[in-house]
């Protein structure tokens, strides 16, 4: 057969995909073991904290003062540059085998790509490997920033399910591309698309945190209140040592109006591209809806941001509900729906 | 991670403005009603706040949902008709909610509708005021900057003898210099113990933030009015044939409102040759079509003929109009003689492809000529391959074994009467069937060249081979035709322009740093004591560093003396 070698190549890729899957399932490990140690610290610096205040009779104001050192302590190591942050043996981990892996998601990506001669986005199955191989550059080039290891076992974990689910069921050979697919707007149109999905996926994480770190926050002060030094049910206690949750709610923002830009931008080249092949800019196709829907529901969201009794948690969730749109649109959407955007490639 | 505050109660003149319950304003004071002009200006007040604005969004969102789940009438015709016949019962009810076309519903309709309102509402009181906010001075320097965000603090010893009042006068001057320079626009606010230099900088973003929401309303009106102007027609067009483009050309055409179906441009276009590739038998992705091009010669009325092309994702531009390949497939060449050996039907038939390998389905119909109208409706394969059930299926897309196969029908079309008829349908309700299943005669099977009795004595039908001379088995034997779609939409370049200048809006809204800085000097002796601080407007994670910054290049400045020194 005269395709052996793009065949082969191509099982390559599909090893190099297992691989890499194997490899952040051992970040997320890692990431969860520093999850579940920073609670453990945490708590003993509490305790040693709260025995100290409570010698001095003043545990009440303690609760809160407390809180709010913890939360300039978090907010630092936030922004803290990568040399000068803690020591967090198990995060360190997480993120070497992150990395690790991204590079062989990354060799997943290039041989695909070059087993099919083109960009490696062109159905289903490329899609996905691109657009978790993206989540996981994000999240990478970010850390240079934000100390976001705290983010690490939902990166991993999102991508290890994702790219298993693409690994198990949208795999699919390489056959040339259809017509209306070879277009420069296929490269732009779903590349930025996926850094979009990237983002908001950052940001959903965030403002999943940010809702957890409020509960929090309203235990402890209620806690304090009622002067029950040791406080009330906290949630997990890896959320004492993560930045307060108006600090986690503005990094949630700040990803999700870059991810708003590049949104706009993929519902704009998708309109060109609709305009070349299909004759018309809009048509509301299923996907055209779709994609429609999550780019109102984020514009809520940075409203909701803007509007008194809606910042905060009610805004988190509109976060939350536009990134799931955003999964429901590239799964079920893709799969179930039926629309003039069928390139997935299944059967 | 600062955010903004509001400094004090009321609106300060470079202050953006923004609905009374925007997160960043004043708590909102609840009033009286006063009346009915009261009650209209409560209304208002409520339909451009930001909570309404916010739930027409959300609102928005859900109502676009259903029509992903539903058929649409615009965008899918027949998955309308099919849920109609596989839901009797429950499509009519959907029907009357409108669900079929969802966006032009009343329902989602008065959703944008009042969106829009609000939005004017909100941005026209909003320019006014940024248009005034423009020309205003920054506002005052603070009494107290030790409460504003990344202040500081420095205090600088003077040489022995100089002029305290003097450096002070310097420094800020200096200070007003690097802050202009900066992008600020910047007064001075002297008072008797103090000097001072108040900077305001991001204008833009408010400006980009209006621009970004005007325009939403120029993409809403482009696509609105350009819709009016707007046309699309289908045609087909069998290699070797000319589309002229007049109403008597189009198979189908969607006039908007304003398009005078009698003006249309005069061009003709020609199908001289369709191409396509298919992939190799037995090869990944077998019988795949691709690189389609239908290329045509084309002539605007009194120029000579050109030669252009129409390919998938490269629509071709004539005269304003662009011209779409939507579909292809085979248009054998049928000629039918009657009895005497007279031509009374001599076409090509444009034949439906119904699979990706092409298997078409066609009818051929002869009202004159022969002693009854005869209706012919078949297959045509081609490369023809048994199915297990005993009929004919396509096993590959290209002319390898190209057959015929025609049942044949004599009676009423059933088109004298004026009822209009499709093409691509025969009814053979009053028709009696002379071949095909269940006649006892088998159909009609004709590869290109070949010629068949019509049963019944009727006379003889062709299917003529159009393939040229130094053909290659049956390569070209079978015509070819395009269908094209023809569009002329006078909206969608304004819609581009404003997308565009949507987004460069937004990006200048979110990015754009508003803030304002402040320098104060005041002379203490033989010390000047000088403060710097910062205010936010909006989200501004750089404003703590950017003070930090700045303070310290001034602070850097001072030390060097302002003649340049000869070393
Ligand atoms: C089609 C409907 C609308 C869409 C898609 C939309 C979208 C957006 C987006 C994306 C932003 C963020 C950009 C920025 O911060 O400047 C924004 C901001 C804003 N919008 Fe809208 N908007 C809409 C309608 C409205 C309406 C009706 C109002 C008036 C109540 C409004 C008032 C505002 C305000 C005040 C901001 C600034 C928020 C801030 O301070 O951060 N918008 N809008």
């Amino acid at each position: 057969m005269p395709e052996t070698t793009a065949l082969s190549l191509d099982s390559v890729s599909v090893l190099l995909v297992w691989t890499a899957i194997a490899v952040y399932a051992l970040a997320f490990v890692a990431y969860a073991v520093d999850l579940a140690r920073r609670g453990a610290v945490a708590v003993d610096a509490k305790d040693a904290q709260v025995r100290e205040l409570a010698a001095v009779g003043a545990a009440r104001e303690g609760a809160v003062a407390q809180l709010q050192a913890q939360e300039r302590a978090s907010e630092a190591a936030l922004n803290a540059p990568p040399s000068q942050r803690p020591r967090l043996v198990w995060a360190r981990i997480g993120t070497s085998l992150t990395v690790l892996g991204f590079l062989f998601h990354l060799g997943a990506d290039i041989t695909r790509g070059v087993a099919a001669g083109r960009v490696p986005w062109s159905n289903m199955y490329e899609f996905a490997l691109t657009g978790t191989l993206l989540i996981v550059a994000v999240y990478l080039g970010v850390l240079f920033r934000y100390d976001l290891r705290f983010l690490g076992t939902f990166i991993t974990g999102l991508v290890v399910v994702l790219l298993g689910g693409t690994a198990i069921w949208f795999y699919t050979d390489i056959v040339p591309l259809m017509d209306p697919l070879k277009s420069v707007w296929l490269v732009i149109h779903v590349f930025v698309a996926s850094l979009a999905t990237a983002l908001f996926a950052l940001a959903f994480g965030l403002s999943v945190l940010q809702l957890m770190q409020a509960r929090r926050e309203r235990r402890v002060a209620a806690a304090a209140v009622a002067s029950d030094a040791d406080g009330a049910k906290q949630g997990p206690g890896f959320l004492r040592t993560l930045p307060s949750a108006d600090a986690l709610e503005s990094l949630a923002y700040r990803f999700a109006i870059l991810g708003f830009i590049f949104w706009t931008f993929t519902l704009i080249a998708g309109s060109i591209w609709a305009n070349d092949a299909w004759g018309r800019y809009w048509g509301f196709d299923t996907k055209e809806v779709w994609t429609f829907v999550i780019w109102v529901l984020y514009a809520g969201y940075i409203h909701a941001r803007a509007t008194r009794g809606w910042r905060g948690s009610r805004s988190a969730w509109l976060s939350i509900i536009g990134f799931t749109a955003v999964i429901f649109n590239f799964t079920i959407v893709n799969m179930f729906f039926k629309g003039l955007h069928a390139y997935s490639g299944l059967s | 991670m600062s955010r903004s505050l509001s400094d004090g109660p009321g609106l300060d003149a470079s202050e953006p403005m923004r609905p009374a319950d925007h997160a960043d304003s004043a708590a909102e004071v609840s009033q009286p009603a006063l009346g009915f002009v009261g009650w209209l200006r409560w209304g208002w007040r409520q339909l451009t706040s930001m909570r309404t604005a916010l739930v027409l969004l959300l609102l928005l969102a859900i109502a676009a949902v259903p029509g992903s789940l539903v058929p649409q009438r615009s965008a899918d015709p027949n998955g309308v008709t099919q849920y109609f016949a596989d839901n009797p019962d429950l499509a009519p009810i959907l029907d009357n909610l409108s669900l079929f076309d969802v966006y032009t519903s009343p329902w989602f309709s008065a959703i944008y509708i009042l969106l829009f309102v609000s939005l004017i509402g909100c941005v026209i009181p909003r320019t006014k005021h940024h248009w005034k906010a423009l020309r205003a001075k920054p506002p005052r320097t603070p009494a107290r900057l030790s409460r504003l965000d990344g202040h500081r603090c420095e205090v600088v010893e003077l040489a022995p003898g100089t002029d305290a009042s003097a450096a002070a006068e310097s420094a800020v001057e200096r200070a007003r210099e690097q802050l202009k320079r900066a992008g600020y626009r910047v007064e001075r606010y002297d008072s008797a113990s103090a000097l001072s230099v108040s900077g305001e900088r991001g204008y833009l973003k408010e400006t980009g933030n209006l621009v970004f929401h005007a325009a939403l309303v120029g993409v809403l009106l482009s696509v609105g009015v350009g819709g009016g102007f707007t046309y699309t027609g289908q045609t087909v067009i069998i290699e070797g044939r000319t589309f002229v483009n007049s109403m008597l050309d189009y198979t189908s055409f969607n006039p908007g409102r304003f398009v005078d179906e009698n003006a249309l441009s005069p061009y003709s276009l020609t199908l001289d040759r369709f191409d396509v590739t298919y992939q190799p038998y037995g090869s990944q992705g077998s019988g795949q079509a691709g690189d389609f091009v239908a290329n045509l010669t084309t002539q605007r009325a009194g120029e000579e003929p050109q030669s252009g092309e129409v390919r998938v994702n490269h629509p071709l531009e004539m005269a304003g109009d662009r011209i779409y390949l939507m579909g292809n497939g085979y248009a054998p060449t049928i000629t039918i003689r009657n009895a005497d050996d007279e031509v009374v039907f001599s076409e090509s038939v444009p034949f439906l492809p119904q699979d990706t390998n092409m298997t078409s389905l066609g009818v051929v119909k002869v009202p004159d000529g022969l002693s009854e109208q005869m209706g012919l409706v078949g297959f045509f394969y081609p490369t023809q391959a048994p199915l297990d059930s005993g009929a004919f299926t396509s096993a590959y897309p290209d002319l390898v074994l190209p057959v015929l196969s025609l049942d044949v029908y004599v009676g009423d079309l059933g088109i004298d009467d004026g009822t209009p008829r499709s093409v691509y349908t025969l009814d053979p309700s009053g028709m009696e069937k002379l071949a095909g299943r269940g006649t006892g005669v088998a159909s009609l099977e004709l590869a290109p060249g070949d010629t068949a009795e019509l049963p019944g004595g009727y006379g003889s039908i062709t299917f003529e081979n159009e393939a040229s001379d130094s053909a290659d088995g049956y390569e070209g034997s079978v015509k070819r035709y395009v269908s094209l779609s023809i569009h002329r939409d006078a909206g969608a370049a304004w819609v581009l322009v404003f997308a565009v200048l949507a987004t460069a809006g937004l990006l200048a809204a979110l990015f754009v740093p508003r803030r304002r800085m402040w320098v104060k000097v005041t002379p203490q002796g033989h010390t000047l004591r000088i403060e710097y601080a910062g205010l936010a407007r909006g989200e501004d994670p750089t404003l703590e560093g950017a003070v930090a910054q700045f303070a310290q290049r001034h602070g850097e400045s001072l030390q060097t003396p302002p003649t340049p020194r000869v070393d």
